[in-house]
C-alpha cells in the first residue's frame, strides 16, 4: 500500500480564534489592586477599670452631621487638621521625649506615647468626610514617623515598610523589622474612636 | 548574460502576517494571567472615597468584602437609603455575623486570624451604617478592617 501523508490542518484561522479569546479576556479583566486604610477595631470586652487620662493628653476631633470639624473645641478646616495633629503629638510637654520637635508646651500632650487622638462622628456624617479625616490623622502619624526614621536611619518610614514587604529586597529583614518596630514605638498610633 | 539579471519589480513586498498569531497569543496569555474575574455583581453604587495614606491589601484570598451604598439604577425598588450588600444580595446588619462565620468556615483554620474585612463603601453613605457594621464586626471578633479607597488627594476633590 502506498503511504498516504496526512493532510495538513489549515492553521489560518488560528489568529481569529486567538483574537476571540483575547477580546474575551480583555473585556473581563480588571487589573485592580485593592488598597485602603487599615484599622483595627477595639475588642468587644470592656476593660473594667477606668483608665484615667489627663485631658491635656487627649486631642478630640469631632465630626458633626454637616461634615464640620471641631478640633479641641474650635472649628477647623480639614486642611489644617494634619498640622494641628502633628503639633499635638510632637509636643513633648514633660520633656521626657528627646526626639520631639514640638514646643514643649506644658498645657498640651506630655509625650507621643501618652498622646491620644479621639475621633467622634455622628450618624449623619458622610463616609467621604470620615475617610478624609482618618486619612489626615494617619498622615500626621506617618509624617512624624518618616521624620524620625530619616533622622535615625537615613531613610523614610514608608520606604522601610515598602522594603520590608518587598520579597526582592536584599537587606536583612529581621534588622529592618526591629527598626520599624522601634519607630512605631516612638510614635505609637493611638487613635480611639468613640461610639 | 541576461541569465543572471535579477527581475526588479518596483512594488514593495507584502509584510508577512505569519507571526500575527504569535503576537496575539502573547497578549492573550498576558491577559489570561492578569485577569481577575469579578466575584460579585454590584447592586449598589460604589463610588469609593479618595485617600492618600493607603496600604495595599495583598493576599486576596484572605479578604472578606462587605459592600454598602445606595441601590443602583436597576434596583430602585429597594429605596434610596444606603444598604449593605453581602455576596450577591442585599443584606441586613444582623446578617453580617453569619456571613463572617460562613467566610471563616470556608478558609483553613490556621488562616482565620489573618482574615481582613474590606469595607467597600460609597462616599455618600452615612457613618451610622458604618458604625453598625463595625459594631457587628466587633461582636464576632473580626477586628482587622480595611476601608477600601481610591488613591488620590483628599482635599480639593468632591
Amino acid at each position: 500500500m502506498a503511504k498516504r501523508a496526512a493532510p495538513e490542518v489549515n492553521a489560518g484561522s488560528m489568529a481569529d480564534i486567538a483574537f476571540l479569546l483575547l477580546i474575551f479576556f480583555l473585556v473581563t479583566t480588571t487589573i485592580e489592586v485593592d488598597s485602603g486604610i487599615n484599622r483595627k477595631l477595639p475588642p468587644m470586652e470592656e476593660s473594667e477599670e477606668d483608665v484615667v487620662i489627663k485631658q491635656k493628653n487627649i486631642f478630640t476631633v469631632l465630626l458633626n452631621g454637616k461634615d464640620q470639624l471641631l478640633v479641641e473645641d474650635d472649628l477647623m478646616e480639614l486642611e489644617d487638621l494634619r498640622a494641628a495633629a502633628i503639633e499635638f503629638l510632637d509636643n513633648g510637654g514633660d520633656k521626657s521625649c528627646s526626639y520631639c520637635n514640638g514646643e514643649k508646651d506644658p498645657s498640651s500632650s506630655d509625650n507621643p506615647d501618652k498622646a491620644i487622638i479621639s475621633l467622634k462622628n455622628e450618624r449623619e456624617t458622610t463616609y467621604k468626610q470620615y475617610i478624609a479625616v482618618q486619612n489626615e490623622l494617619v498622615a500626621a502619624y506617618n509624617e512624624l514617623r518618616n521624620k524620625r526614621a530619616q533622622d535615625q536611619y537615613g531613610q523614610s518610614f514608608t520606604e522601610m515598610q515598602a522594603n520590608y514587604k518587598d520579597v526582592n529586597w536584599p537587606g536583612n529583614k529581621d534588622k529592618l523589622k526591629e527598626k520599624i518596630d522601634q519607630i512605631k514605638a516612638d510614635y505609637p498610633q493611638k487613635l480611639s474612636e468613640v461610639q | 548574460m541576461s541569465k543572471f539579471k535579477k527581475k526588479k519589480s518596483g512594488a514593495l513586498p507584502a509584510i508577512s502576517t505569519a507571526s500575527l498569531p504569535d503576537i496575539v497569543f502573547m497578549l492573550l496569555f498576558f491577559f489570561m494571567v492578569a485577569t481577575v474575574m469579578r466575584q460579585n455583581t454590584l447592586m449598589i453604587e460604589n463610588n469609593l472615597p479618595f485617600a492618600d495614606q493607603v496600604e495595599k491589601l495583598d493576599k486576596k484570598d484572605l479578604v472578606m468584602y462587605i459592600y454598602a451604598g445606595k441601590p443602583s439604577e436597576n434596583y430602585k425598588q429597594y429605596g434610596t437609603e444606603a444598604k449593605i450588600q453581602l455576596n450577591d444580595k442585599f443584606a441586613d446588619v444582623s446578617e453580617i455575623a453569619s456571613f463572617i462565620a460562613a467566610e471563616r468556615a470556608s478558609k483553613r483554620e490556621e488562616l482565620i486570624p489573618f482574615l481582613t474585612t474590606a469595607l467597600k463603601v460609597d462616599s455618600d453613605a452615612n457613618m451610622g451604617l458604618i458604625g453598625d457594621i463595625k459594631q457587628e464586626l466587633r461582636k464576632v471578633n473580626a477586628l482587622k478592617i480595611n476601608y477600601t479607597t481610591k488613591k488620590g488627594s483628599v482635599l480639593g476633590r468632591d
